[in-house]
């Protein structure tokens, strides 16, 4: 695998594989020591044009428990207002000698413009409303182990019904899952007020719906996506109030759930807009164990990409 | 100014002539000298020289991307003998000063005809009117006055801007682009391909819907108005049905929207960044359809030359636009002759003799008859090339075509009876 820019970059094999790696890794993650000398001598650079606290950690301890160097690189703000170009930025960075860039940035496709200018490896870490396809790896990922509780073997998610919840048309998290749990083989609905269901959905291979109730009791996994603060004043829907009612996992909702369903949630949270704390903080919720899946994922990626010979 | 005889080309596909000029102006064959230089156009059409409504040269304020000298010898090599000099430079040309300044610099730099657009509203900025009136009577001779850029979005100053340059027989060139429906942000048109990539949507409702408005505008004001770049099939019918009105309504259409489609995009490749953006084939298929049953009177390359540095960035924050002067002819030809939509005479009249009009350039758009001045272009019909973006008289390279094969037609321009540009063999 030379980058990691889509969701769709990635066939069942090399997500299966990739899950079984971090199943691996994931048992560093228990033990007093947690470094694996895999990545040792290689560079890494989390180039973050966007804020992103978690992401940005995440795969910092995912690099630094391989032994790989890792550097964080903040270049917030437009390049626009900067006066360096993409370009530049993106070569100036490459030409230190690092192994691979990790990209995170607030306009869509900028990894892939980053990927025709360097050698090195390019792992998209989220890109505008456009992708973000580790975190639909680690929410697959999640969804797997807990499916797995009742199906030790199971290796694809045929039959099983995924509903995303929010504002579909600004998620990067929503794009990737989409094109993930396709390749996967469940059945995603997307769940939105039709204004904030993107332009041609028609062509997507989900069902579209905007009617949170009539999906629940057949889903599998529920996932609530964030809605953000823009998102409110921008005229989307009426108010805030008015959303959770028709689009939040309410404390009656959890119970309308399937008895073996599970919540996600990509984090981070708005209790009492889009998730309740019932939900949130309910048995069946998987929120946790996504944070923690997010380390051994990036960890298993990042030595897809960076681990083999060369 | 020496004499020159041009042998044996097809004037504009309706038969063969040798065509004389002396002074700048067409005369009787027989009256030049036996020991006139000779251009040899065996095989050749001669069409009148042709005229872009809508060019970008940048000068006075972006040296750096193209001047007036660059941007009229591409317009040149692309068989221009006059464009239209957007009003968004720096200053904006909102003045009479600023017009005329424009205006000089092309006495003084161009290889074509420069005529300044000017602006609608001060600074561009959509609110209050400029100096139109002072503009008209200048030097430069505005009659075409555009926020080319920005819509005029208030209805308000579109009225009075109408009613305004009726004085003057001046025509207002709209930028259509309903902010509210697709900001400045809006950089993909909205459909299946936007919503796959997340970039920010451009609507054809947000095109259409302000051509809507400005037709019954310019019927209530009884005035001209042009509408600059057509992109979709919904404005095509806007302005089918208001020419069928006899509203006072004319239109352009650039190259690229009768050629690229928004598949392009898939690429985050900025080169393709554009407003308004390109649309999908249907709406390509329409504005072809447009421009070929005469709902679109003009091509108008839009001409928009940038850094490379101002389009190096992510999709949504890259420049928008591309070059089209050195490729217009070619892509109208392929597009429109190869396809049989259009023939020579009728490409003749929408790349020049309609534009000509439009902006009321006298000297420019005339017949090639004895008499008449001399702006022509001699055009090889079957040579071919791949485009090479390095090959070009442009201080840009944002070449959409770079790599494509496309006809080469031009093999001679001639303005005001002068060879701006000559291909070389």
């Amino acid at each position: 695998m030379r980058h990691l820019l889509s969701a769709a970059d990635l066939d069942r094999t090399q997500i299966t594989e990739i899950f079984d790696l971090a199943e691996e890794m994931s048992l560093v993650q228990g033990r007093p020591v947690k470094k694996l000398p895999a990545l040792r001598g290689r560079t890494v650079v989390n180039l973050f044009f966007e804020d992103s606290t978690r992401t940005r950690s995440s795969f910092e301890i995912a690099g630094k428990w391989l032994s790989a160097d890792v550097i964080n690189i903040s270049a917030k703000g437009s390049s626009v207002s900067k006066g360096e170009s993409l370009r530049d930025t993106v070569l100036t960075v490459a030409a230190m000698g690092v192994d691979a860039l990790v990209i995170r940035h607030h306009a869509s496709g900028a990894p892939w413009q980053a990927s025709r200018w360097i050698d090195a490896h390019v792992l998209n870490a989220g890109d505008g409303t456009h992708e973000h396809p580790t975190q639909a790896l680690l929410d697959s990922f999640t969804i797997r182990r807990h499916l797995r509780r009742s199906a030790p073997d199971l290796l694809s998610f045929e039959g099983k019904t995924v509903a995303i919840v929010g504002d579909i048309t600004h998620s990067r998290v929503a794009r990737s899952n989409v094109l993930l749990l396709n390749t996967l083989g469940a059945q995603v609905v997307l769940v939105a007020p039709p204004t904030l269901l993107p332009a041609g959905i028609d062509s997507w291979p989900v069902l579209a719906c905007s009617d949170f109730d009539e999906v629940l009791p057949h889903a599998d996994i529920v996932m609530m996506l964030r809605v953000q603060r823009e998102r409110m004043s921008g005229g989307y829907f009426p108010t805030p109030r008015e959303y959770t009612i028709g689009y939040g996992l309410t404390r009656p909702r959890l119970e309308a759930m399937k008895p073996e369903a599970a919540i996600c949630h990509p984090g981070p949270m708005n209790r009492g807009l889009e998730i309740s704390a019932d939900a949130a903080d309910a048995a069946n919720s998987l929120i946790l164990d996504q944070v923690a899946a997010g380390v051994s994922v990036r960890m298993s990626v990042l030595y897809e990409l960076l681990g083999g010979a060369e | 100014m020496t004499d020159l005889l041009i042998r044996g080309a097809d004037l504009v596909g309706e038969g063969r002539s040798d065509l004389a000029i002396r002074n700048g102006r067409f005369v009787d064959p027989a009256d030049v000298a036996v020991d006139v230089e000779q251009l040899d156009a065996d095989g050749l059409l001669a069409l009148p020289g042709l005229v872009d409504l809508h060019t970008h040269l940048r000068e006075p304020g972006r040296e750096d991307a193209e001047t007036v000298q660059s941007g009229t010898l591409a317009g040149a090599r692309g068989g221009f003998t006059a464009v239209l000099a957007m009003a968004n430079t720096t200053p904006v040309t909102d003045t009479a000063e600023a017009a005329q300044h424009v205006a000089t610099l092309g006495t003084r730099d161009g290889h074509a005809q420069v005529v300044p657009v000017g602006a609608v509203s001060k600074g561009l900025d959509g609110a209050e009117l400029a100096e139109l009136g002072l503009m008209a009577r200048s030097g430069a001779r505005v009659r075409v006055f555009s926020d080319d850029g920005h819509c005029i979005s208030d209805a308000r100053l579109m009225r009075r801007a109408l009613e305004y340059v009726r004085a003057f027989d001046g025509v207002v060139a709209q930028h259509a682009q309903d902010p509210q429906l697709a900001p400045v942000s809006a950089c993909c048109h909205e459909g299946e391909i936007s919503g796959k990539l997340g970039l920010p949507g451009w609507p054809a409702a947000a095109e259409a819907s302000v051509v809507a408005r400005d037709v019954h505008i310019a019927e209530l004001t009884c005035s001209r108005l042009h509408v600059c770049h057509v992109s979709c099939a919904e404005t095509v019918d806007v302005i089918r049905w208001a020419k069928q009105r006899n509203i006072n309504v004319t239109a352009e259409v650039a190259p690229h929207h009768l050629m690229l489609t928004t598949t392009e995009v898939l690429s985050y490749d900025p080169t393709y960044k554009v407003n308004p953006p390109l649309r999908p084939n249907e709406h390509v298929q329409a504005v072809r359809e447009a421009l070929a049953d005469g709902t679109i009177d003009a091509v108008a390359t839009d001409h928009a030359p940038h850094a490379r540095h101002d389009k190096e960035h992510a999709f949504a924050e890259a420049a928008f636009g591309m070059l089209g002067l050195e490729t217009a002819l070619a892509v109208t030809m392929e597009a429109m002759i190869s396809s049989g939509l259009l023939d020579w005479p009728q490409l003749a009249k929408r790349m020049s003799i309609m534009p000509a009009h439009i902006a009321r350039l006298a000297d420019q758009g005339r017949p090639l008859a004895v008499g008449e001045p001399a702006n022509l272009v001699l055009v090889d019909p079957a040579a071919r090339r791949v485009v090479d973006r390095d090959d070009s008289a442009s201080l840009s390279r944002n070449n959409p075509w770079h790599g494509r094969e496309l006809p080469d037609p031009v093999v001679a321009t001639i303005w005001a009876g002068r060879v701006t540009y000559r291909k070389e063999h």
